[in-house]
């Protein structure tokens, strides 16, 4: 299959599907990071996260209108309103889900499975009737168009550099949140040890529903960085639920850096192979390799040792 | 009649007859071969049920990835009536005769290896139970050997059901694509599409239904199904007392993912075609909330629950096409939240103390439910 290419073409070709890849790979950075936090800290099986995403992308793509209806001078800037809408939003969401249906499903995750699947359902429907069946796209402002010519063959989308520089950014924020932070401490003390984390005056109640929040907010900053590179329409999330959920379980549950790491390696599988086979063998390859290796190594790429 | 033999308990049996005389007797009779032929096609749901009671009801392995085998044993009888139906005289316009009419339309001039089998009827019936019957074995030993469960084996069963689809898909060559395998006519030489066949297919189903019924009770009463549920509750205790937990498992698994393959090869008798959009993730799923809608525990609740919830998606979405998701979305949350052991435990907890009281009023001693555990056996 390389047999056609010369030496520069195949360099050239790994850079730009390499790159793609890097898409890819930030977009499931942003949804695996949700998902490893709900799932990975909090034992939920969240199935309705790809809706928490396209809420967020929704949202941006009203922001993107009211901007360009009512103040189009400031349309450069409106993403990063967007996004920050967009997390308040799905955040907001996630909240109130926590508190009027997670909470009485902690102690049996294979109900929660089958419950945010309801959930995810009655979202899709809702989008559907609110926004129409139709894909929404979203227009990007003038810097953020075009692209970067690096060398002759290889060419950079500048809307992919920023999605790209946004991931790393939240992936900071977020790692610096959960291992830092006062907060982040009491999520780690409660889903280590409820009843002790408890004991010692952390109001675990609260600290779930903060939990679940954010984990569905940061859903709603990756629908937001979805909008720049595709277009939105209601069942979009659930076409990458399951891949997300193959990225946090292939990563190692509770693992940041696993999670990161799986991302990386099977976006850059799958980007790479896309080129050289149809888009569907690529996908059946990839997802083939995850299950074979979750079949040898359970536990994941990165596991924590812990005693159960 | 007989009280309390020991197969069936009297309110199972009392099930048992009332569940044989509304399919027997009561739908066939009240029903036109339109309806009908929708009741067959709800009842394939039910033998997926059948073995999702088992297997995640009583063996607490919930596989999202039934409709792969539910899939597997359809596309195997489509094969063959594919095959059936495209005789050479019958293909005679196409480029290469012989051979599937989507076939033809790829540029295939041959038949794949995989078909070839497909020609005869009795290897046919066979792979319908084996093909999937293997395939469920592969997964389960390697899962289960491993000791993988409960969470990471429903997430890995729907990764699976998603590579089936995207594989189906994308092969169009060799699976008919998105499409799937349409225009059957004949079962070895009696066509299948006219209202007499239907009607036939019909009683042939629901005696096979019966037949699974049966199976899965008698796993159920044996040792092995109180040590599937041993292991459910127990999974380490029952380790320690020198069973192997993984090849208990491993054989539910595969009973289901047989039962499924059942349903299938019916489903694709009752309704004349196969196509992935029965395979993947979204039917898969469906495919547990009938069971349970039904009850998890309750190979009749299975039954029931295939076909009200499948009337309800009938009937709701012939007149409110919006509503049904609403309407089925709420339906997994309340199932979860509210009734964990569906109409079964319904039934169980407020219908059948009724009952007793009214027999006991008569007889002293009343008989006891179905062993359905409090609360909810949810993992």
């Amino acid at each position: 299959m390389f047999g056609d290419y010369s030496l520069s073409d195949l360099g050239a070709i790994f850079a730009m599907q390499g790159f793609a890849g890097l898409i890819l790979f930030s977009v499931y950075v942003l949804m695996a990071l949700g998902l490893a936090i709900i799932f990975g800290q909090m034992g939920v099986i969240n199935m309705a996260h790809g809706e928490f995403m396209i809420l967020g992308a929704y949202v941006t793509w009203m922001t993107s209108s009211a901007f360009q209806q009512y103040l189009p001078a400031l349309f450069p800037g409106y993403f990063f309103v967007a996004m920050s809408l967009a997390f308040v939003a799905s955040g907001a969401l996630g909240m109130l889900v926590e508190w009027a249906l997670i909470r009485h499903l902690y102690k049996r995750p294979l109900d929660t499975l089958l419950a945010t699947w309801g959930l995810s359902l009655i979202l899709q429907q809702a989008y559907r009737s609110v926004f129409g069946a139709r894909e929404v796209g979203v227009e990007l402002p003038e810097w953020m168009m075009g692209s970067w010519q690096a060398t002759d063959a290889i060419q950079i989308p500048i809307n992919g550099m920023f999605v790209m520089g946004l991931t790393v950014l939240i992936t900071i924020v977020v790692a610096y949140v959960l291992f830092w932070s006062r907060w982040g401490r009491q999520v780690r003390a409660v889903v280590q040890n409820r009843v002790m984390a408890g004991a010692v005056g952390i109001n675990t109640e609260k600290v779930d529903r903060y939990t679940f929040g954010l984990g569905c907010g940061i859903a709603g900053i990756a629908g937001s960085a979805f909008t720049m590179i595709g277009s939105t329409g209601p069942t979009a999330g659930q076409l990458y639920i399951v891949d997300t959920f193959l990225v946090v379980v292939f990563g190692g549950a509770a693992s940041l850096v696993g999670t990161i790491a799986s991302a990386f390696t099977i976006s850059q599988a799958q980007s790479t192979m896309e080129f050289f086979l149809s888009g569907s063998m690529a996908k059946v390859l990839t997802l083939l390799a995850i299950v074979a290796i979750l079949m040898m190594r359970p536990q994941g790429l990165f596991a924590l040792k812990v005693r159960k | 009649m007989i009280i309390n033999s020991r197969f069936f308990n009297r309110s199972e049996l009392i099930g048992f007859v009332a569940l044989a005389l509304l399919l027997f007797v009561i739908l066939p009779l009240s029903l036109d071969i339109f309806r009908l032929n929708l009741v067959a096609k709800y009842l394939t749901y039910a033998f997926v049920g059948i073995g999702l009671v088992l297997c995640w009801g009583y063996g607490g392995i919930l596989s999202l990835g039934q409709g792969v085998f539910f899939g597997l044993g359809g596309y195997c009888m489509a094969m063959y009536l594919k095959l059936e139906a495209s005789s050479v005289e019958n293909t005679k316009i196409q480029s290469t005769p012989g051979i599937p009419d989507f076939m033809d339309w790829n540029q295939l001039t041959q038949l794949p290896f995989f078909w070839k089998p497909f020609h005869s009827f009795p290897i046919t019936l066979i792979a319908i139970m084996l093909v999937p019957g293997i395939f469920a074995f592969i997964i389960g030993a390697a899962m289960f050997k491993r000791r993988v469960g409960g969470v990471y084996f429903a997430i890995i069963t729907q990764a699976i059901a998603a590579i089936m689809t995207i594989l189906i898909v994308g092969q169009q060559g060799y699976t008919g694509g998105i499409n799937g395998i349409t225009d059957l006519r004949t079962l070895h030489g009696w066509d299948i599409r006219t209202d007499h066949a239907k009607f036939i297919l019909y009683f042939i189903e629901v005696v096979l239904l019966f037949a699974c019924i049966i199976a899965a009770q008698f796993i159920r009463l044996t040792k092995l199904g109180r040590i599937l549920v041993a292991m459910r509750e127990q999974e380490d205790r029952v380790r320690f007392s020198g069973y192997s937990v993984a090849n208990f498992k491993i054989f539910a698994f595969c009973a289901a993912a047989i039962f499924a393959a059942i349903g299938g090869a019916m489903f694709t008798l009752e309704v004349g075609f196969m196509s992935p959009s029965f395979v993947g993730i979204v039917p898969s799923i469906e495919m547990v909330i009938y069971t349970a809608v039904g009850g998890r525990m309750s190979i009749f609740g299975a039954v029931w629950g295939s076909l009200l919830v499948n009337f309800a998606k009938t009937s709701l979405s012939e007149s409110f096409p919006q509503l049904w998701l609403f309407g089925l979305g709420a339906l997994f949350i309340a199932v979860v939240l509210a009734f964990p052991n569906g109409l079964s435990g319904i039934w169980q907890d407020y219908v059948q103390p009724h009952i007793d009281r009214l027999l006991a009023s008569r007889k002293s001693k009343p008989g006891n439910g179905f062993p359905v555990a409090d609360g909810a056996p949810a993992e």
